[in-house]
């Protein structure tokens, strides 16, 4: 599996670290005890398009927004996130 | 005697003999034979004992089909076992051993598996050693064990070196046989960068020898231009090269055999080399594996694939039997009789199991003189250790059976795709009643791949160069070289190995399906009978197809099998998934050379040589060598850890702490940003001021502890954990672009930018005023959790009066290139008040003395209410793992709470004993574990630190420390976690 890392082009999947579903939003702080519970615990186990958060952890180490297919592992788009946030080309 | 070498014929060198040695009998081969046509040749059949029944087995086949000739090569480190003898190569000096046999080969006492074969069937050891029986397993284990398996491992370190290579491609083509040399040169025509993989010694696949024409070119001069030519094109050419496994993104991983046909590597040269390839586009030409027939006794040494026999003597000029029978379904066990005539081979007679024949096949057996019946088969083999007869009778049982002295039975039982590959890739096979085989089906989405020649289904030669090169033509226009390569060449006709209808009968006795796995028709039909009617429970059931050779001649007739006991077709039946490693990979290979010192790269603090020098003992701390201890004349690493964590009690020590994680944490929002993450207030921390803080997780465990030191209003320098440092990285980044991104703050890991060493005991302060004259550092411009920058004979230094130990301590941080030349220097200033340099069993020591959590405690499965650092949760803000805290579970009364621990009767404890309220004979349930241990120099007792079931209310408690793995249960009293100076007057005084 190869991501196209935004910053740095198509990197190998060894290049990168799996952080968590990219379907849910994070939450406010002050947010209650059940918005982040099912946060932290509740998740879509999609087959088929699923939206992931991954690290270039050994590359540029931003945050990538990944949109893949669970059953054939094909990768659509992939944009970073965060403060160096670019746009999602699909 | 049964197998000889032809006068002519084969790719072997006549002139150059090559010496070897079977189970320690001399042997002579030729160079360019594998050990299996040498065994052959020098007339050896029984070469191994199978799995389960230790039934003799000699050579079924050709290649990475065989499934019986498994032996261990070489001795020493270089002892390789459950080696094909059809891949290994021959070479001056080879040691053979056949395996499996007790106390040898030809009499191996545990046949008596064989005679109880009933015993053994499918699901034997569920059935007599789960449930209720399960206690009978820990008592026979290791007889079976013995008595059931493969060769034993290597007992030495290998000497040799594996390697990994990256191979980028445009056009990558897996089997250099017909098709695949067809599609590399159509491919290479194009402009494609090409790639050519095959698991054999040399390429040719089937065509290697073979007495025929290619073109008009006797076939090895075909297969030796297109070789030329594609060399020629800068393609990328792999023999003994085997791809095992295919991947997401056109990514195959293959292993190549880099020396394993030398007696050693030269220097330098890697036994073995793990390819990582990645390609654009993949032609899979991986051929198709000849099926065995299903009948009586098929497993006698002496019965083999008609093919392989074929290939034995045009590849290696070598015949398998002097007399051999052909047993076969379909029309291509009489092209391989007619080959074998024309090498010089007796074949005496062709059964042929279906009632009649065309006219062109019939022909064959008459132009060589066999004697052909058609609609007979082969019921029974006779001979002990080898073939010496069979009995044949007519199929449809009209007629009277019939004994034919023979000493080789070839069986043409129709052709399987090999289709591995395809299927790793997602592709779901599809049944093909013409071939009675499943083929690849369509590639899964985004799979870049398509299959040529016999491992599609095309089983002639014509068709499989036509197909191949108009494969390789396609791959390369997918890949965006458009050409037009060149016509294929033509080539005559011949008679192709289709399997009209396969029905294998359910023959009686010991038919075997999987050979390797000893698995016969009849526990077929037993699972069957039992339930297991899905081809997937089948293989686990039976352990039908799991062997080393993934049942490449197993799978398809167990389909059949199934097919024919059930009532369906076999298309119904279907057929399992094929998962990567289509081939054993050596671990030698996976580990490359990630081996010894270069297992895992080790990160060096700036003080390690002079920790080294000095006595110091280093052992791994995360990706760190950290000194445990720094001995001396006559020291244990126990009696040099007490006497350092002593002198830091009773005058000073000082410690490298280079390890721990740094992370700057710098911007207008760094405060802001700092506050969310600690569990305290952050945002409050004066310029100057350093403050202890912990960080949780998502879900409110405790993540990490550190420190955070204020440098300036926007700037703050984080410290971690050594082994904490990745993970924390990796939380904040993740907090910043996920929760987050709108703060000014930008994050930067300097744990190797700064060297750091924590001067600690009552005469810290003497040190460091001595190294740093001139500079104020009393109590009032550095009291305890204040921050100072100064100069140490010119280089600037960071000073926080931070303290682990408890001591009055100090934490001096420069860098990392001033890091010897710092601690040198504390050192001599530190001379006349008694200074040692101190290690992590010390460190440790001290910190459990003042119960001061560390890995032992925080192992992730924590909250701060285990740890009983509820005064660092903030009241008076939301933090990150706040909203979690508020969960009943983790203030539950009987949580675990950390206590110390007072062993009573003056003996080490163990960490990672559980707490036990009873004695030995009755411990009752665990009421927790011990986490952290030590002796105490400073109260003179073995302690330790414990999560321990309410812990805090049972303080004052006797219980014991149970460890019946070491048989230890020693009695301890529950005590507070902190064991020295608990009101801190110490490190603040």
């Amino acid at each position: 599996m190869r991501i196209p890392c935004p910053t740095c082009g198509p990197r190998d999947l060894r290049e990168f670290t799996y952080i968590g579903d990219a379907l849910r939003s994070a939450p406010a702080l002050e947010a209650d005890a059940d918005t982040w519970a099912a946060y932290v615990y509740t998740r879509r186990n999609p087959r088929g398009e699923h939206l992931e958060y991954w690290q270039h952890s050994h590359g540029c180490r931003q945050f990538l927004r990944v949109r893949r297919d669970t059953a054939t592992h094909v990768i659509h788009a992939a944009a970073c996130v965060g403060p160096h946030a670019t746009e999602d080309e699909a | 005697m049964s197998g000889y070498r032809l006068t002519s014929g084969g790719n072997v060198d006549r002139q150059r003999p090559v010496r070897f040695a079977f189970d320690g009998r001399p042997c002579t081969g030729l160079a360019g034979d594998t050990l299996a046509s040498a065994l052959l040749a020098e007339g050896i059949r029984l070469v191994g004992r199978s799995f389960k029944y230790h039934r003799p087995r000699g050579v079924l086949g050709i290649a990475a089909e065989e499934p019986n000739a498994l032996v261990s090569l070489r001795g020493g480190g270089r002892h390789e076992p459950n080696i094909q003898a059809t891949m290994a190569e021959l070479h001056d000096g080879l040691e053979v051993r056949s395996q499996n046999a007790w106390p040898s080969l030809g009499f191996d006492a545990l046949a008596v598996n064989g005679l109880a074969g009933p015993l053994f069937g499918a699901g034997f050891y569920y059935k007599t050693f789960m449930g209720p029986t399960r206690r009978a397993w820990m008592w026979f284990e290791p007889f079976i064990r013995r008595a059931a398996g493969l060769g034993p491992p290597p007992r030495q370190a290998d000497p040799d070196v594996y390697d990994r290579n990256n191979l980028f491609c445009d056009v990558l083509v897996v089997g250099g046989g017909p098709a695949g040399l067809a599609a590399a040169r159509a491919a290479a025509e194009c402009g494609a960068r090409v790639a050519l993989c095959d698991e054999r010694a040399a390429f040719g696949g089937s065509l290697r020898g073979a007495a025929r024409e290619i073109g008009d070119v006797p076939a090895q001069d075909w297969i030796d231009a297109q070789l030329a030519f594609l060399a020629g094109r800068g393609a990328v050419l792999l023999p003994r090269t085997g791809v095992f496994g295919y991947y997401d993104g056109e990514t195959l991983g293959a292993v190549e055999r880099v020396a394993d046909h030398l007696p050693a590597p030269s220097s330098g040269q890697p036994r073995q080399r793990y390819w990582t390839i990645r390609t654009a586009e993949v032609v899979l030409a991986t051929g198709a594996v000849e099926r065995p027939v299903l009948f009586a006794g098929n497993d006698r040494p002496g019965v083999m694939l008609a093919d392989s026999v074929r290939q034995y003597a045009e590849t290696y000029g070598v015949a398998c039997g002097r007399s051999v029978t052909v047993l076969a379904n379909n029309d291509s066990g009489h092209a391989a009789a007619r080959s074998l005539a024309a090498a010089g081979v007796t074949v005496a007679r062709i059964f042929d199991q279906r009632p009649e024949v065309g006219p062109a096949i019939r022909a064959i057996a008459v132009g060589i003189g066999a004697d052909l019946r058609t609609g007979w088969t082969v019921v029974a083999t006779h001979g002990g250790k080898g073939l010496h007869a069979v009995t044949a009778a007519p199929a449809d049982g009209s007629g009277r059976a019939e004994r034919f002295e023979t000493d080789c039975l070839a069986m043409a039982g129709g052709w399987t795709p090999a289709i591995a590959l395809a299927s790793q890739r997602g592709s779901a096979p599809v049944w093909s009643d013409a071939l009675g085989a499943p083929l690849a089906g369509v590639p899964a989405p985004g799979a870049r791949w398509r299959v040529a020649g016999a491992a599609a289904g095309r089983l002639d030669t014509a068709g499989c160069l036509a197909e191949g090169a108009a494969a390789g033509h396609a791959a390369a226009r997918a890949a965006g070289f458009d050409a037009a390569p060149s016509a294929p060449p033509a080539c005559a006709a011949e008679p192709v190995g289709l399997h009209p209808a396969p029905v294998p009968r359910h023959p009686d006795g010991k038919a075997f399906v999987d050979f390797q796995n000893d698995v016969k028709c009849a526990d077929v039909a037993l699972a069957l009978r039992e339930g297991y009617v899905s081809v997937e429970h089948l293989k686990r059931y039976t352990t039908l197809g799991m062997a080393t050779d993934q049942g490449r001649t197993a799978n398809v007739n167990a389909i059949a099998l199934m097919a024919a006991a059930t009532g369906r077709s076999p298309g119904e039946v279907g057929t399992t998934r094929f998962r990567a490693p289509a081939a054993p990979v050596a671990l030698g290979a996976l580990a490359g050379r990630h081996t010894g010192a270069h297992f895992q790269a080790v990160r060096r603090t700036p003080v390690q040589d002079w920790h080294v020098r000095h006595g110091g003992v280093l052992s791994p701390v995360g990706p760190w060598l950290r000194p445990r201890a720094y001995l001396r004349e006559g020291e244990t690493i126990r009696t040099a850890y007490i006497r350092e964590a002593a002198n830091v009690r009773g005058a000073v020590g000082l410690c490298d702490v280079s390890t721990l994680g740094k992370i700057a944490v710098e911007g207008p929002d760094a405060a802001v940003f700092l506050d969310r993450v600690y569990s305290n207030a952050m945002q409050s921390l004066a310029v100057g001021r350093a403050r202890y803080g912990l960080m949780l997780r998502d879900d409110g465990m405790v993540l990490d502890d550190g420190t955070a030191w204020r440098l300036s209003e926007t700037s703050f320098l984080v410290t971690t954990t050594t082994t904490g440092a990745g993970a924390v990285m990796t939380h904040l980044e993740r907090l910043h672009a996920l929760f987050w991104p709108g703060l000014r703050v930008a994050l930067t890991s300097v744990t190797s930018q700064w060297a750091g060493m924590s001067l600690a005991g009552p005469r810290s302060r003497e040190v460091l005023a001595a190294a740093l004259p001139g500079t104020e550092v009393g109590n009032g411009v550095l009291p305890f959790m204040g921050l100072l920058e100064a100069r140490m004979d010119g280089a600037p230094v960071l000073v926080a009066r931070l303290s682990f130990s408890g001591e009055r301590a100090y934490e001096v941080f420069c860098g990392a290139d001033h890091g010897e030349a710092v601690w040198e220097r504390l050192l001599q200033a530190g001379r006349p008040h008694g200074i040692m340099p101190y290690g992590t069993e010390a460190l440790g020591t001290l910190r459990i003395e003042k119960g001061h959590v560390a890995g032992g405690e925080l192992d992730g499965r924590v909250s701060p209410f285990n740890l009983g650092l509820e005064g660092l949760l903030s009241r008076k803000k939301a933090f990150f793992g706040s909203a979690l805290l508020e969960r009943p579970g983790l203030h539950a009364a009987d949580r675990y709470e950390l206590v110390g621990l007072v062993s009573t009767a003056g003996v080490p404890l163990r960490a990672g004993s559980h707490l036990a309220e009873g004695p030995r004979t009755r411990p009752g349930p665990s009421q927790g574990f011990v986490s952290s241990t030590t002796f105490s120099p400073a109260t003179g007792q073995e302690i330790a630190l414990a999560l321990v079931k309410g812990g805090r209310a049972r303080i004052g408690q006797d219980m014991f420390a149970a460890d019946p793995v070491h048989g230890a249960h020693h009695p301890v009293r529950l005590a507070p976690p902190c064991f020295v100076d608990p009101e801190g007057a110490r490190m603040r005084g």
